[in-house]
């Protein structure tokens, strides 16, 4: 146990000693989780438009200003030339162009059909229908509403109403769609993961690059007290980051903590285990640093963005869906989004907290077993 | 020159020994493109969705029909009552709840006006947000074929969507400019700091310091090798994009080459940047983590819009190079744009360029303390 001890200390004053990486501990997570969790939206705002308006009339204009007043559309340029208001779109100034025909008002009068044409940039294609959802629903209720009023007027007698089914929509636990409230646990986990799999593995990587593992080497230290002084260290330090990360979500994103706490740093404890040993995993199958950090960074790159982070895992393919179930990261933010933001407890999550313990016990000892304390 | 030809050698040999760090860094490229372009999409399909039918007559029956037959949705249980929702949500499989009021058909033909309640699952709030927008679009048709006239022909206003330079909606084609910019991040900046850094760790730098090669000739003599890898890999996504995935591309390969040789070129000297004002690697390899890669993902318009960010958020996308080399490589691919539109942006990523070359050389130091 004092050997541990002192290995502890010696690692601690390592870390401690190294000016460059204080502030890389403990200040860029908090700096992270505050720019990436404001980066991180789909949010529709401010799509900028084009105005191709060929009938200059009144119905024409109203249509005009009702997209402007939803907020979403801002209008930009406006000509009578379709080709120049492509040019616009070309040059990605506007995202779409809107395209009144001419005698837009006549035919709207005696009940004719018209088209109105909205090219939209499809380059982002989730954004892009988000845009043709509103634009489209914003034409048909000005249609519904101004048509009838026409119609209704020039033909001076009672047109039969047109149904209406109307939809009222209910967004639970997150009513404002607040985009921040769900990206912050996940992005919480992405720091400690940084923590935990680049840094411990890391760190034996470099003892044995520069050289000094063969001193430990010689010594009569074993070798589950070597690595529990490489582990324990960063274990704590990712905790510590997670607990300052919570603290921010809770009062700068006032994230609501519908939860228990307990049982998110229990499995951020478990967690941090797995992603540990996996780190441990690379470290005795690498020699230098640049490879260590490098297939590390890949894997992470992988679990990240398999992970139900950024694109929702309910829209991959079959088989995709069923490689996250060996995903360490996927199981954790699902677990952090389900208790910070639902409020579930262990009866929902233990399925998901034991495969976690599982998969830190299985590295754990793979990796413990690959370590050897002799070189080749 | 014969010395420097003997140290970029000696860099290529180092790096092709390097069997384990080369799998990777061919693999790398293929995986990702795979996972792209079959795993992750940001479009909504086979959403599972529950209905309570507090009515259960005919208009119900044809727009849960409708639900049904759409490709975004998958119908995936029928409630009884709003008690069990909650439940529903928290297993987390349902993300949308569809509720139709007592007598709909009844009240929609006597007063015209009949309610549908939409329950989302909103703690994701974009699938929430297209799931909504998808229903909404759904129930519209069906009240527009309720209401148009017996002869077929549909009155008023009709919008017509036109989807330009990406029709069918396709993540892949978002992605893999995106993607091109992360690799190239990644082999460029973090390989070449760690590398330069390396030297400085083990102590060889002192030796190369002292030898007859120029401080100059050291750094380009380190950043070439991955200035010859980076550009393979842009092949091999290129090839893939095409065969594979049949991204298109409309603009000329002559100028896409040139763009990208600018953009390794910007990764590069921020590499070598780095490897200035970091002592060992690893540092340097956090600085390019958190400085270089995680911005490069999120803050450059590869997964999320920029123009959907705060304000300030916007400002600060305008120094990542990757924004730019996005935006010139989307154009490039998708829209076929050449440089009378792109010179504003190969602008910026050039002056960037030059900034931290010139930078990075008068703080690469040719003493050690």
């Amino acid at each position: 146990m004092r050997t541990i001890q002192f290995l502890l200390q010696k690692e601690f004053l390592q870390i401690f000693r190294n000016r460059a990486m204080l502030p890389i501990l403990f200040v860029m997570p908090v700096v992270q989780l505050l720019v990436l969790s404001f980066a991180a939206t789909y949010e529709l705002r401010e799509v900028k438009y084009a105005l191709v308006d060929m009938d200059q009339s009144d119905i024409s204009r109203q249509l005009n200003s009702k997209f402007q007043a939803t907020g979403y559309f801002v209008l930009e340029a406006e000509t009578f030339s379709m080709d120049q208001a492509v040019r616009e779109l070309d040059k990605g100034n506007v995202k779409m162009v809107m395209q009144i025909p001419e005698g837009l008002q006549d035919d709207l009068v005696n009940g004719s059909s018209v088209d109105i044409q909205l090219s939209i940039d499809a380059v982002d294609g989730s954004t892009a229908g988000l845009i043709q959802s509103y634009g489209v629903s914003i034409i048909r209720d000005f249609n519904r509403e101004k048509g009838m009023e026409l119609r209704m007027r020039s033909s001076g007698q009672n047109v039969e109403l047109a149904k209406v089914i109307n939809l009222i929509p209910l967004n639970w636990y997150n009513p404002d769609l607040n985009y921040i409230t769900y990206m912050v646990p996940g992005i919480l986990v992405v720091l400690v993961s940084m923590i935990g799999l680049f840094l411990s593995g890391m760190n034996i990587v470099r003892e044995r690059e520069i050289g000094t593992i063969e001193q430990l080497n010689v010594t009569p230290i074993r070798r589950y007290q070597f690595i529990a002084g490489k582990l324990v260290p960063f274990w704590i330090i990712g905790m510590f980051d997670l607990a300052v990360g919570l603290l921010l979500a809770r009062y700068g994103f006032h994230i609501p903590f519908l939860g228990s706490l307990v049982t998110i740093f229990v499995v951020a404890g478990i967690y941090l285990v797995v992603v540990q040993a996996l780190g441990l995993l690379i470290s005795t199958v690498t020699h230098t640093q640049q490879q260590a950090m490098f297939i590390a960074w890949f894997i992470m790159v992988v679990f990240i963005l398999m992970g139900g982070l950024f694109t929702p895992i309910e829209s991959m393919p079959g088989w995709a869906q069923e490689l996250t179930l060996a995903n360490p990261v996927a199981y954790f933010i699902k677990i952090m989004r389900m208790v910070l933001l639902k409020g579930a407890g262990w009866q929902e999550i233990w399925l998901m907290a034991s495969v976690l313990s599982g998969m830190g016990a299985l590295l754990l000892a793979v990796s413990v077993n690959r370590y050897r304390k002799t070189t080749h | 020159m014969r010395t420097f030809r003997g140290f970029v050698v000696k860099e290529f040999r180092q790096i092709v020994r390097d069997t384990r760090t080369l799998v990777v860094l061919f693999g790398m490229p293929v995986i990702m493109m795979v996972l792209f372009g079959f795993a992750i999409r940001n479009e909504v399909n086979n959403v599972q969705v529950a209905v309570l039918d507090l009515a259960k007559d005919a208009a119900t029956q044809s727009i849960i029909q409708k639900l049904g037959a759409s490709e975004s949705f998958e119908l995936a249980g029928t409630l009884e009552s709003y008690d069990e929702v909650e439940q529903l949500f928290r297993e987390g499989d349902i993300k949308e709840v569809v509720v139709f009021e007592a007598g709909f058909s009844e009240k929609l033909i006597r007063d015209g006006v009949a309610n549908i309640q939409i329950i989302t699952d909103a703690t994701d709030p974009n699938l929430a947000n297209l799931v909504q927008a998808y229903t909404t679009s759904i129930v519209q048709d069906y009240t527009a074929s309720l209401n148009s006239p017996a002869q077929g022909q549909p009155a008023g206003i009709q919008p017509v969507v036109r989807m330009m330079y990406n029709p069918e909606l396709r993540s892949v084609n978002l992605f893999v400019p995106g993607l091109i910019a992360v690799i190239l991040m990644l082999i460029s900046a973090l390989m070449t700091s760690i590398s330069i850094t390396r030297e400085k760790e083990m102590g060889n730098m002192e030796i190369l310091l002292v030898s007859p090669l120029k401080p100059h000739h050291i750094i380009i003599g380190k950043v070439l090798p991955y200035l010859v890898l980076s550009v393979i890999n842009v092949i091999t996504i290129l090839i893939l994009a095409k065969f594979v995935f049949q991204v298109p591309f409309e603009g000329s390969y002559l100028f896409f080459f040139l763009e990208a040789t600018l953009f390794i070129l910007t990764a590069l000297s921020l590499g070598v940047f780095i490897s200035s004002i970091a002592n060992n690697q690893q540092t340097a390899m956090m600085i390019s983590l958190a400085g270089l890669l995680l911005p490069t993902v999120l803050l450059s318009g590869f997964i999320f819009p920029v123009s959907s960010m705060p304000q300030p958020l916007q400002l600060l996308s305008h120094t990542i190079p990757a924004k730019w080399f996005l935006i010139i490589v989307r154009d490039i691919m998708l829209k076929g744009s050449g440089l009378n539109y792109l010179w504003f942006e190969t602008l910026i990523l050039s002056l960037i360029t030059l900034f931290f070359m010139g930078v990075s050389l008068k703080k690469f130091k040719v003493r050690l303390q």
